[in-house]
């Protein structure tokens, strides 16, 4: 049963970000966020990574709880964790040795293949997210956590996210994606809201149009 | 290859290609010892009596110069994030980075210090020691750097902070190391690679611990 989150909640520095965030995504599929700016998406993946302690509820992936030290999770966030400094083959082969799989599908997956020999620092900002989305097809993980992929792409990049994204959960991937762009993908949708607001119209207003 | 060679490799290279922190390390290192005699005069035996304070002194302060930049860069740029998430342990992920850094600065100080220390007037039978010295003593400097580094992530300025967290804790590694170059020599080397050993056992844990909470 793929991903199963119940009633998860979210604190960063102490402030509550999300609470009973509750959803389930089999494998095979993709659920996409939704939500203003501030609402937490961010904070749902990074939660999601491990990187940031889950404060209440579960979240579990197949047989395991996600949380600190969990296997099988990639993410790509706001930035692409790409360095200046290599190459775009000596990037994707260093992720490639890290995560012990092989390089060549990954090159050729986002029009890589001409760029290689090109150091990344002089790539343009839409190439660099290309090369930082290609270390998630190298990570082998089961679980993509992808914040806002298609941020500086253009529509031949998110056509090949889309395609590689489709691949991944036609293998039983699994694939949360928070973004403001439509992607042309069959996914659930999910929209987040600010916990403890209320939202019911405020009863000393009633019949108050200014 | 492996996934720890990787990493190691990755470092290093960058460490190298974006030219600098080895030979700012080394032009520190020099500049310093060339300064040393200007302070003091030219005679020769007060030199002689200095030199392995001095050596030991610049060798310690060079080796901070580029400390902010061990974890400083892959934090502003994400990849501290995805080494997180990768099959390696932080903690090893943390060991590796402090031995390229050790690599890049501690080695190269060890190589070139012999040289630097004939301008100081050092006996020529010290010198071996003078380099086992530095070469038992100064791994110990990158990875108790690697704690100041994780503590000042993301703060402004973070450079001179990591001086003043780190150069405290400094101060066994500097004793031992400087007393290598003393009239029995092998207790002092002994123990300065005592010390480097137990810091090479905690310090990744305790970086990787602040790590963590950082990456919040």
């Amino acid at each position: 049963m793929g991903l199963v989150l119940h009633n998860l909640v979210c604190r960063r520095g102490g402030r509550l970000i999300l609470s009973d965030v509750s959803f389930v995504v089999p494998a095979g599929g993709a659920l996409v966020l939704r939500g203003p700016n501030g609402v937490g998406k961010t904070t749902l993946l990074r939660s999601l990574a491990g990187l940031i302690p889950i404060a209440g509820g579960t979240a579990r992936l197949f047989d395991t709880s996600l949380g600190p030290e969990a296997e099988g999770v990639a993410l790509s966030g706001h930035l692409d964790a790409v360095k200046p400094g290599l190459t775009v083959a000596e990037t994707l082969a260093f992720w490639a040795r890290l995560y012990g799989t092989d390089m060549a599908p990954a090159l050729q997956a986002f029009g890589l293949a001409p760029l290689r020999a090109r150091a990344a620092g002089r790539l343009s900002a839409g190439q660099k997210r290309r090369l930082g989305l290609a270390r998630l097809a190298l990570s082998g993980a089961r679980l993509w956590l992808m914040d806002e992929p298609t941020v500086s792409l253009d529509t031949d990049g998110v056509a090949e996210v889309t395609a590689l994204l489709e691949r991944h959960l036609a293998m039983g991937g699994i694939a949360v994606i928070s973004t403001h762009l439509s992607l042309p993908l069959a996914a659930e949708t999910l929209t987040l809201r600010a916990p403890g607001v209320d939202t019911r119209p405020d009863p000393f207003l009633t019949g108050f149009d200014a | 290859m492996n996934p720890a060679l990787a990493l190691l490799r990755r470092d290093v290279l960058l460490a190298l290609r974006s030219g600098g922190s080895t030979v700012e390390a080394l032009i520190f290192f020099l500049i310093v010892i060339v300064l040393v005699p200007l302070g003091t005069g030219p005679d020769a035996d007060i030199l002689r009596a200095l030199a392995p304070g001095t050596l030991w002194l610049a060798a310690l302060l060079a080796c901070l110069l580029s400390l902010d930049r061990l974890f400083q860069a892959d934090f502003e740029d994400g990849s501290l994030d995805a080494l997180a998430l990768s099959p390696l342990p932080l903690e090893a992920i943390v060991a590796l980075k402090a031995l390229a850094h050790w690599i890049t600065t501690g080695l190269p100080l060890t190589l070139i210090a012999p040289l630097l220390a004939l301008m100081l007037n050092l006996a020529p039978d010290r010198l071996v020691w003078l380099l086992l010295g530095l070469l038992a003593g100064t791994p110990a400097l990158s990875f108790i750097g690697a704690i100041g580094a994780a503590l000042t992530l993301g703060l402004r300025r973070g450079g001179l902070l990591i001086g003043i967290l780190t150069l405290p804790l400094y101060i066994p590694t500097l004793i031992f190391g400087a007393r290598t170059m003393a009239d029995a020599p092998l207790p002092a080397l002994a123990l300065t690679f005592a010390l480097t050993l137990f810091v090479l056992a905690l310090s990744p844990f305790a970086t990787a611990r602040i790590l963590r909470i950082q990456m919040r």
